[in-house]
């Protein structure tokens, strides 16, 4: 196994409702180990996953959100939004996570993960993947 | 080609179930290779040996376990995911101090690690799910 693949983890439901985006992100964390290329996208409700401020005391459910800041430790540094998803829900890129992964290469620089891209910019990119796993 | 097949949804309530099994049924007729069918999210409940469907109705369980019997398919259920749901083989209900076990033996638990590895090993990976 030592050719690396292009991974991508599309995320497209919200954070709590559904169990989705809980076991997806346990498949990336596994993942990980495997020292692929890695990149997640988050898509339609998928963008509620990395919104600033989750509170779940209400719902009785585990909030994890802080595990996404936890993504750049994983060497997981490509988190694809798209633009659309945000605005046909009132939201913008300032109403997420400032989700961030330090490049070693660089002495350590904090580079932003976020990259926002259009639905047809997100086509291409999904295009250029060997593995596309949808949650 | 070579496909690594993975299973979101539960049986009965979703299509999903159906459509991974014809897929891959018809993928197998044609010649293809199937390295993996990969279980997940409430997909773990497809393994369950206890269902009872009525008699004129498809059994999903024993379409998997009679086609894997018949292509020697690695039918794998996420033990993260089976646990969570209360899918345990013999070995892990011993292991968790369970009085008993629902696992039908054409399927094994293992890890997610067996998903990564299918999308590596494999040509295409197909995701059924909603």
């Amino acid at each position: 196994m030592s050719d690396i693949k292009k991974f991508m983890y599309v995320n497209r439901k919200a954070p709590y409702g559904t169990v989705y985006a809980l076991e997806s992100l346990e498949v990336v964390l596994i993942g990980a180990a495997f020292d692929q290329d890695v990149s997640l996208a988050f898509v339609d409700d998928g963008v509620y996953q990395i919104m600033e401020g989750q509170d779940t005391t209400g719902i009785g459910m585990k909030n994890f959100s802080a595990t996404y800041r936890a993504l750049g430790d994983y060497e997981i540094t490509k988190l694809y939004v798209e633009k659309e998803s945000l605005e046909a829900r009132g939201l913008s890129v300032e109403d997420l996570m400032e989700l961030t992964w330090e490049d070693e290469d660089e002495d350590y620089e904090e580079k932003p993960s976020i990259i926002l891209v259009s639905s047809a910019e997100l086509a291409e990119v999904m295009a250029g993947q060997d593995v596309v796993l949808s949650f | 080609m070579k496909f690594t097949i993975q299973v979101n949804e539960g049986p009965y309530q979703h299509q999903t179930a159906d459509s991974a099994y014809q897929f891959t049924k018809a993928a197998l007729e044609k010649g293809h290779e199937v390295f993996r069918v990969f279980f997940y999210h409430d997909g773990v409940n497809n393994a369950t040996r206890l269902g009872l469907p009525p008699q004129d109705d498809r059994n999903i369980t024993k379409l998997w376990a009679d086609l894997a019997e018949k292509y020697k398919l690695d039918l794998v259920v996420c033990v993260a995911a089976a646990q969570r749901r209360g899918m345990l083989d013999e070995n892990e209900a011993k292991r968790n101090g369970k009085d008993s076990h629902n696992i039908h033996p054409a399927f094994r638990i293992s890890g997610l690690g067996q998903l990564i590895e299918g999308g590596i090993q494999a040509d295409r990976l197909v995701v059924f799910g909603d």
